[in-house]
């Protein structure tokens, strides 16, 4: 049963993240993304993470795919361009990545697949309070890096979007 | 096999009868809000329907279900078919996790069942949040597959708006989550027992009335209502995102407006006013009273909720779109974030209260 969730989770996750790029329409494409979080969430879920699958959503379906819509609707673009400058890097890119992922899978010793995730522990606490303690002490330093690297990013775009901040005169 | 069998039967029951009582409000509300603005307005409302016209929304729902259903010359079909749909279900999905009352257990066939509380997941508020965010994909892609440019526009207000919006949301209800410590909207409620003073709009060590002001002018901007009706200004746009919309498929984004004005309702109920707790515990009753009373109240603060949303729109005129952003981002934002510091600054001088 868990691994029939898994495979149609995973199948639907890889056709429309291939739909995404494959589609003509980018309205289309947008929509298989958000068709694709969904799935990212739902396995989420059979992992007993929660907290994830709701974060998942609301960030990423609810916040940035609608401000993506919200821009290809303003461009109002019918049919995106095809085969950009890029083509050859990302072919080479991709049969690299994917030769070496087909060798992990073949080459890999031990089971392909992990136990059961073991939610016994999470489920006394609770997985956004066990989440918090793990975030704010094991990981404090990452934590507090990426809080900074954030940080740089929301300060960049504030001065590339106001123009004449940089400049004296005005 | 028989314990499962039992279990689904009691919850798609229970579905079910939220479901029917979530549609019935919102019929009779469509009636309700005319008859509120009518009167603040000194008329009379609807009357030729039924005594005193409350037979007003059977005739609507009739006449929407007999309509003809009009898809444009250019509009994208399919799209055009979904959208409806994509803004209905997520508002109607968000009932799932609020507790109508009591957190009981009853055994009905050895099996455990929660009479008020369909389910009680521990990240409650977030999956609401996750949904109603859902919700505006129906209105943003309704404005776009309509392919006209009133659509369109209400489309791309709503979708400015939306975001906006949401973060304000979500930002002000963190103080009640960090004076609960819980995400589940049951532990929610429990944590506000025992009188009106220990509800979070009034609670110590930092009450939420701030946040709830926040929370309020963000929930009427998310359920497109006036003063922030502006994807569907009709004076500019038409109808905005659904003037090609008729029949049912406009019912639909009707009925979808009204469900998240009730959840909405709900969800402040719950975070900021105690739920189905009553003011004073000897209102609360004991022993089986207890579930009646606790029904009322809950009852009682949405329908109070509810005639609010009436209030306001009889009340205040519609803001300018630049105005509603920058109200959004520069009043609102910064308050929710100061509540967020000083709340924080309270829970840990006075922990555990």
């Amino acid at each position: 049963m868990a691994s029939f969730v898994f495979f149609y989770f995973a199948g639907v996750i890889v056709l429309t993240a291939t739909l995404v790029v494959a589609l003509r329409n980018p309205i289309y494409s947008a929509l298989s993304l958000l068709v694709m979080f969904f799935h990212v969430a739902g396995l989420y879920v059979t992992l007993h993470a929660e907290f994830l699958a709701a974060v998942q959503i609301i960030v990423y379906a609810g916040a940035i795919l609608v401000l993506y819509l919200f821009v290809v609707m303003l461009l109002n673009v019918k049919r995106e361009e095809r085969f950009h400058g890029q083509a050859s890097v990302a072919m080479f890119l991709g049969v690299t990545l994917l030769t070496e992922a087909i060798l992990l899978v073949f080459l890999s010793e031990g089971p392909m697949f992990p136990a059961a995730v073991a939610n016994t522990s999470e489920l006394v606490t609770g997985n956004t309070k066990s989440i918090g303690q793990v975030l704010f002490s094991t990981y404090l330093f990452p934590f507090e890096v990426a809080s900074l690297i954030l940080l740089v990013a929301m300060v960049g775009a504030v001065i590339l979007s106001k123009k004449g901040i940089l400049d004296p005169k005005s | 096999m028989l314990d499962f069998g039992v279990r689904f039967a009691l919850t798609v029951s229970q579905i079910g009868v939220v479901m029917v009582a979530v549609l019935l409000t919102v019929a009779a509300l469509t009636l309700l809000e005319r008859k509120v603005l009518s009167w603040m307005q000194d008329r009379m409302g609807p009357m030729e329907v039924g005594p005193y016209g409350i037979l007003q929304p059977v005739a609507d729902g009739l006449k929407l279900f007999f309509k003809e259903d009009i898809i444009p010359a250019g509009a994208n079909r399919v799209m055009f078919m979904m959208a409806p749909v994509l803004s209905l279900v997520p508002a109607l999905i968000g009932f799932a996790v609020i507790p109508f009352g009591p957190n009981w257990t009853v055994e009905i066939f050895d099996v455990e069942f929660k009479p008020f509380i369909i389910s009680d997941i521990n990240i409650g508020i977030l999956y609401i949040l996750a949904f109603t965010s859902i919700g505006a994909y129906g209105i943003i892609l309704g404005g776009w597959s309509s392919n006209s440019k009133y659509s369109l526009l209400g489309g791309l207000r709503a979708a400015a708006q939306l975001i906006s919006y949401e973060l304000n949301v979500g930002l002000s209800i963190v103080g009640v989550l960090l004076l609960t410590g819980s995400l589940s909207m049951v532990a929610i409620t429990e944590a506000q027992a025992g009188g009106f003073w220990n509800w979070y709009f009034f609670a110590f060590p930092f009450p939420q009335a701030i946040a709830f002001g926040v929370f309020i002018i963000s929930a009427v901007a998310e359920t497109n209502r006036v003063p922030f009706d502006l994807p569907e200004a009709e004076s500019e746009l038409v109808a905005g995102f659904f003037t090609e919309y008729s029949g049912m498929r406009f019912a639909f984004f009707f009925l979808a407006e009204y469900a998240n004005m009730i959840l909405v309702s709900c969800v402040a109920t719950v975070l900021f006013f105690g739920g189905w707790q009553a003011p004073f515990t000897f209102l609360q009753g004991t022993g089986s009273f207890m579930w009646v009373s606790g029904i009322f109240w809950f009852a009682f603060k949405v329908s109070a909720f509810l005639f609010f949303f009436f209030w306001i729109r009889a009340t205040l005129p519609r803001l300018r779109y630049d105005q509603l952003m920058r109200f959004g981002w520069k009043v609102l934002l910064p308050i929710a974030i100061g509540n967020i510091v000083l709340t924080a600054i309270f829970a840990y001088i006075f922990p555990g209260s």
